[in-house]
């Protein structure tokens, strides 16, 4: 089988180094809470509605402590001694919590010990809740079998999202193995998570529990009728990613976009929001078998592919440190690049099986996520099909496990329906035809492939020396990753996060801790 | 390539002058079958095409055929006739725009762009402002005589004027990417409203850019200028130039 040389001393000193860069950070994530986690563990515990003008009841909630100064207790700790006053139900004491003439200012009262006894089957329902989901997933994986890797991944966005459970069933009758409802532009910056069934929606359609449901309705049933497995997607990123998460898991989506790092570089997240929240997310995704997908891909779209190539390969040591911190399998890390180098540029195309094949080498455990062609696409939708056939052949030769398929109108509109037909079969008819090409050439030992595959692991270890050496709070200052600059208390979220009380209570945390 | 457009009327050219050759590809909610063959070749009649040849009829999803039909089209077009304002700048080099900016402005181009709206996409306003610029073509933040300041994506109007208004701005640089259902237009749209209603847009240059904005849009819209797919950041720079940077002032005799 065609390999490109591994320095295998290399490679575990990068992960060494991953593992100290992330070890500084999780020291932070470990004394902090913010309001999107703490909003994630009231929907855990069951409690639902929105009031009269949408806002969800966790956010009336848990901003009110917030508000009062004391989330740093553990919204838990103050569901728990409404219990132990009266409330019967949890929904009950959220609703007291939120709408009671009065803020519990956790003063006096019933000790920890009973706050912790009277959450204790709540956990157990919370906890059960995310195990059934997972069960029932793999129960109907067992019953019905995915199709082989590299998985076809395809994306619809039509803002609507009965017309999203239509193309999704499309796109898994003309092939699809992964279906994704990309999400609407602006949900990233929402600090709340949108309710019911949405029909409307600019750049995709609102991540909604309702709207997971009508998708994994429509998917299930495609499961059936076509005999394959079909993976639902949706995106665990933004000031909600932990809320979108626990969604996730108990509506059994089997994917989810979820990055340690995506929201600060490109949606100008905080960076200590961004931390606390991709490690609670992650707790629940390790919980529910979610395969995760980092955003690496996109690093190439805003800076050079061939200049930055090591930047990804950085970034995914540290990307993987961070899952572990969360509890993560290596078989959950669907870790993310991308075949962006110019395409006129003399070898791009052996420059992409470089770090493909590099990238399947060194995560030889991971489900790698491998991102078509985006920045270089034009309006010519003739050659882009072209354009994506030779990244298909990359990914079909290295041994990709999911492919999200390129589509020859990328430059142009979301995809339509035939777009998205004519790039499943292109892609079939590459993977037929080049199915065992990786198995039967090799690389020239000291060829421009090899060499290459050398210099981005070489580069990659010497910017994780460099990130380590600053921090990498102080690097993403410098724009180590994606030529992108943030700072440690800009950006979006940042007043949402809250210090952890030394007696902090979130027992749902505790558990997915083990 | 003709250096004046011909004056006669021009049909698609396929093969042969005049043959109005014509490919075009389309779904109907069908399965395959004869009557749907027809109905596509129909279909493509309806489009003004003569002869269509139904070239593929596919399944593309349960109940959908996908289609592929050529045909000669039977419309001709004058291209004398058409009027379609074109930005009438000439690239200029870099040199060039380092010594206007300096000889006849004396100081900074002040640059101000945003992707406005909830759109998330930065690409484009990267793309012609930083340092990294497009296609090998440096941004507007590598030029000594621009100071440029990119506020990224998801920006709101508000903001981006209230940043611009601060900085006192000479140039606003618009990007839209996304463009379902129009929101494209209705984002730069209300910026010009704004800017009317608030009295101060004449004393600010208004660019407008991104894959589906083209001049013609722009103008309509009240932009100075409108910047499409394959812009690269020395095309901007140059227009902001030649508007104002103008020609050297007169002396004035005696």
């Amino acid at each position: 089988m065609a390999q490109v040389p591994l320095d295998t001393h290399k490679v575990a000193a990068c992960r060494a180094i991953a593992s100290e860069i992330a070890d500084d950070v999780q020291s932070y994530i470990d004394s902090h809470t913010s309001v999107g986690v703490e909003r994630t563990i009231v929907r855990a515990f069951g409690v639902e509605g929105v009031d009269d003008q949408g806002v969800p009841l966790v956010n009336t909630l848990v901003e009110r402590y917030h508000g009062a100064g004391v989330l740093g207790r553990g919204i838990s700790f103050f569901l728990g001694r409404a219990l132990l006053t009266g409330s019967r139900t949890i929904q009950d004491a959220a609703e007291r919590l939120a709408f009671g003439p009065d803020v519990d200012t956790g003063e006096g009262g019933p000790s920890l010990d009973a706050v912790h006894a009277a959450l204790r089957p709540h956990v157990d329902a919370a906890i059960g809740r995310i195990d059934s989901a997972r069960d029932e997933r793999m129960a109907l994986k067992a019953k019905v079998r995915p199709g082989e890797t590299p998985h076809k991944y395809v994306i619809v966005a039509t803002g609507n999202i009965y017309d999203d459970a239509i193309q999704a069933k499309a796109a898994a009758h003309a092939g699809a193995d992964v279906v994704a409802v990309i999400r609407a532009t602006a949900q990233s910056l929402l600090d709340y998570v949108p309710h019911g069934a949405t029909t409307e929606g600019y750049g995709g359609t609102f991540a909604t529990q309702e709207n997971f449901k009508i998708i994994r309705r429509a998917v299930d049933e495609a499961t059936l009728e076509y005999g394959r497995y079909i993976h639902q997607t949706n995106y665990s990123s933004g000031l909600c990613m932990a809320e979108i998460a626990w969604m996730a898991a108990v509506e059994r989506l089997d994917m989810l976009l979820n990055d340690a790092m995506y929201g600060i570089l490109f949606r100008d997240i905080n960076m200590c929001r961004t931390f606390v929240d991709q490690y609670v997310s992650r707790r629940f995704i390790a919980r529910s078998g979610i395969v995760i997908n980092t955003g690496e891909d996109n690093y190439l779209t805003t800076a050079d592919a061939v200049e930055k190539a090591h930047t990804v390969l950085t970034s995914q040591f540290i990307n993987e440190a961070f899952a572990l911190r969360a509890g993560l399998k290596e078989e959950q890390m669907g870790l993310g690049h991308a075949y962006e180098i110019n395409p006129w540029l003399e070898d791009s195309f052996l420059l992409e099986i470089a770090q493909a094949q590099l990238i399947r080498q060194i995560f030889d455990r991971h489900p790698i996520k491998w991102m078509p062609p985006t920045k270089h696409k034009t309006g010519d939708i003739f050659f882009a099909h072209v354009h994506d056939a030779m990244f298909n052949l990359v990914g079909i030769t290295t041994h990709q496990s999911i492919e999200l398929l390129g589509m020859f109108s990328e430059a142009i509109h979301n995809p339509l329906l035939m777009d998205r037909y004519l790039s499943l079969k292109a892609t079939r008819y590459v993977y037929t035809a080049a199915k065992h090409l990786g198995d039967e050439i090799e690389f020239k030992p000291n060829g421009k492939i090899a060499q290459r595959a050398v210099q981005v692991l070489d580069e990659a270890h010497d910017l994780l020396v460099d990130v380590k050496k600053q921090t990498i709070w102080e690097a993403i200052g410098h724009g180590a990753f994606a030529d992108v600059k943030r700072t440690r208390t800009g950006g979006k979220g940042y007043l949402g996060v809250a210090e952890r009380a030394a007696d902090y209570v979130n027992p749902i945390l505790d558990v997915l801790e083990g | 390539m003709h250096p004046t457009p011909p004056s006669k009327p021009l049909r698609a050219y396929g093969d042969r002058e005049g043959d109005g050759m014509v490919q075009l590809s389309f779904v109907l909610q069908v399965p395959p079958s004869a009557r749907a063959r027809e109905a596509a070749k129909r279909f493509a009649e309806m489009h003004g095409l003569k002869e269509p040849l139904v070239a593929t009829m596919e399944l593309c999803a349960e109940g959908y055929s996908y289609f592929v039909v050529y045909g000669h089209s039977k419309h001709a077009i004058d291209v004398a006739e058409i009027e379609v304002p074109e930005i009438r700048t000439e690239a200029l080099s870099r040199e060039e725009i380092e010594k206007r900016i300096g000889l006849r402005l004396g100081r900074k181009i002040i640059v101000v762009g945003a992707c406005t709206g909830s759109d998330a996409h930065t690409v484009g306003i990267d793309a012609i402002l930083n340092y990294k610029g497009y296609a090998g073509d440096k941004g507007l933040e590598s030029y000594k005589g621009f100071e440029a300041y990119n506020l990224g994506a998801q920006v709101e109007n508000e903001q981006l004027v209230a940043r611009a208004r601060a900085l006192k701005a000479d140039a606003i640089l618009v990007s839209q990417v996304i463009t379902q259902r129009n929101c494209h237009k209705e984002n730069g749209a209300a910026l010009i409203a704004m800017a009317k209603k608030e009295g101060w847009r004449d004393e600010v240059v208004m660019l407008f850019g991104g894959p589906r904005i083209d001049h013609k849009l722009a103008l309509e819209l009240g932009f100075d200028a409108g910047f499409g797919p394959g812009t690269k950041p020395g095309d901007v720079a140059s227009f902001l130039v030649e508007r104002l940077c103008g020609a050297p002032a007169q002396v004035e005799p005696g």
